[in-house]
């Protein structure tokens, strides 16, 4: 009988040292060495996961082209928008600047306005997809920065266009 | 009397010499006139005495600014008379002048040059002018333009403009550069080196500033740079494109062409960028204000007829005037130092050439034979436009008379000119 209740008593004590063992083991555990071994771990960040880096990805294409006098953007080019409008809303501290070209073919102050025009509607068709209009500026380069150096058509509608710059 | 001539022949060599040297080391601008006014006044133009002293050949600089303006015929005395020689005005009457321009430049004890010169009628047997000018070495070449913009004066009534100074911007390689430089394209300076674009320089009323555009900041920037203390602020940078300054004629405020409300619309603002105001509304492209001499009015290029044509607007805003009706394409407004008339560029049948409009009658006269012109800007006397061209693919600049009878071009010898400005008078 007394045995009995003994080791009911002892199993008991060994059940609550049991419960409490963790915690006795923190009490006891000395602080040094826990914390040296976190300061020392090292956890991966992957850019090259991140899309934006990707150069057979989608958002690799940044520039949407324009027709001749002409600043909508045509529906070729909406797939590039909705790339990088997704890209941006999952990425709200992200902020582009989107630069307006035009061909070299007139004054520089007022193609500097038509270039704007072209970044204001990429700007415009990204804000429309969700885009908060703190992570975007439309500005323009005008004739000033051509990609393409020639006089003719394909230099000309090569310059005619706006870039999203990260 | 030999040794003095092939002492000065040997240092005329020199000289030429050393002007080629230079002209390889900086871009100098060579002038070619082609095409002159029918009624040329005959003078004759002496060397300066002693004028070899100094860097640079008075009587040569007065000779071609007279030359190049179209107004003049040249005669070359082929001897130097100062203005205490003995002159038969008779005489030179007989051989075609109807004036003589005598002088000579002297050494300071503080070592400024003195340049001493008289102007004489050979009909009226009289003296017209004479002057003389203290100034530093580095400022030989604007005491030989001041003496040309006297004998301008005295000869045809009209103030000469040859004592300015002229703003254009270069390229050369990946180098843009704002250069100043004399109106006959000599003597330039850097004013601002960058590996980004430069555009729309504009002289401050007072000629001691310039307002302009740089791409430095990836976007377009407008900046105020004070030539002397190479000091300059922000005028404008707002959210989008900040173009085209344009400065008021009491030199506080500037016109801008801003595009923060969406279109590129023209406000106003202090130099210092304070006190912003919009000054435009259009559904349309608004750019490139001007301000009238009076400052009461805007001049500026609207689309919002669908295509771009020079308008009109008071200061304070509101309805606009169209002022451009021939064409389809009528761009960058310049208005002449008495108001009465409109430079601009105009594009017809693909061509972009320079045009003037009277204000007064709305006729219009083009001025240029060339087909891709650019940024036109007023001599201060209202006689001349300087303007930027193509030749071939090299940017050049190039001058027309008001009346459309004198064509000037000067072209560099390296790089790529654009975007002139011509400053204002100074003393």
């Amino acid at each position: 009988m007394r045995t009995l209740s003994t080791a009911l008593i002892l199993s008991s004590a060994v059940l609550l040292a049991a419960c409490s063992s963790t915690k006795l083991n923190d009490d006891k555990a000395p602080v040094e060495d826990r914390s040296g071994a976190d300061a020392r771990s090292v956890g991966t960040v992957d850019a090259s996961s991140d899309p934006l880096n990707d150069p057979q990805g989608v958002l690799a294409k940044r520039s949407v082209y324009f027709d001749y006098d002409s600043y909508v953007v045509q529906p070729e080019y909406q797939q590039v928008i909705s790339n990088h409008a997704r890209y941006l809303k999952a990425n709200p501290n992200r902020k582009v600047i989107i630069q307006g070209n035009t061909d070299e073919r007139g004054g520089a102050e007022y193609n500097l306005a038509l270039g704007q025009k072209r970044a204001e509607a990429v700007r415009r068709s990204l804000t429309l997809l969700g885009v908060s209009d703190t992570q975007l500026e439309a500005v323009s380069l005008g004739k000033e920065k051509p990609k393409a150096l020639g006089n003719d058509d394909a230099a000309w509608a090569e310059n005619r266009r706006a870039d999203i710059v990260y | 009397m030999t040794n003095t001539t092939s002492f000065r022949a040997l240092l005329r060599t020199f000289a030429i010499l050393a002007l080629f040297i230079t002209s390889i080391a900086h871009a100098q601008l060579r002038v070619e006139i082609a095409g002159v006014g029918a009624n040329q006044i005959p003078v004759a133009i002496a060397a300066f005495g002693n004028e070899n002293i100094a860097p640079h050949s008075v009587s040569e600089i007065i000779k071609a600014d007279l030359l190049r303006s179209g107004y003049f015929k040249i005669i070359d005395t082929g001897t130097v008379l100062t203005e205490n020689s003995q002159v038969d005005l008779a005489d030179w009457k007989t051989r075609g002048a109807d004036a003589l321009v005598v002088g000579s430049v002297e050494r300071l004890a503080d070592g400024r040059y003195d340049v001493k010169y008289r102007l004489f009628d050979t009909m009226k047997a009289a003296q017209l002018s004479s002057l003389a000018l203290a100034a530093t070495p580095n400022f030989i070449r604007v005491s030989a333009h001041k003496v040309a913009d006297d004998v301008f004066e005295k000869l045809t009534g009209i103030p000469g403009a040859f004592a300015t100074r002229i703003a254009y911007v270069t390229k050369a390689g990946k180098e843009y550069r704002l250069e100043i430089a004399d109106s006959d394209g000599q003597g330039n300076q850097i004013a601002l080196r960058s590996n980004e674009p430069i555009i729309s320089p504009s002289w401050s009323p007072d000629g001691t500033k310039v307002a302009y555009v740089s791409f430095e900041n990836r976007k377009p920037v407008i900046y105020v740079q004070d030539l002397v203390t190479r000091q300059r602020s922000v005028a404008a940078n707002y959210k989008g494109s900040n173009s085209a300054p344009a400065w008021s004629p009491n030199g506080k405020q500037l016109a801008v062409a801003l595009s923060r409300d969406g279109l590129t619309q023209i406000y106003i603002v202090n130099t210092d960028g304070s006190g912003l105001r919009r000054l435009s509304r259009s559904s349309g492209i608004d750019t490139e204000p001007q301000f009238s001499s009076d400052g009461q009015s805007i001049y500026f290029t609207s689309d919002r007829s669908g295509a771009p044509q020079i308008y009109r607007m008071s200061v304070n805003g509101g309805d606009a005037r169209r002022v451009t009706f021939g064409g389809s394409y009528n761009i960058s407004p310049r208005i002449s130092p008495d108001g009465k008339s409109l430079a601009f560029i105009s594009r017809r049948e693909g061509k972009f050439q320079l045009y003037i409009q009277d204000l007064t009658n709305g006729q219009e006269q083009r001025l240029s034979d060339t087909v891709k012109d650019e940024s036109p800007s007023f001599a201060p006397n209202g006689r001349y436009v300087m303007y930027a061209t193509k030749s071939g693919q090299n940017g050049t600049l190039a001058v027309a008379s008001v009346d459309g009878r004198i064509k000037q071009s000067l072209s560099t010898q390296a790089g790529d000119i654009r975007e002139p400005s011509w400053g204002p008078f100074m003393k």
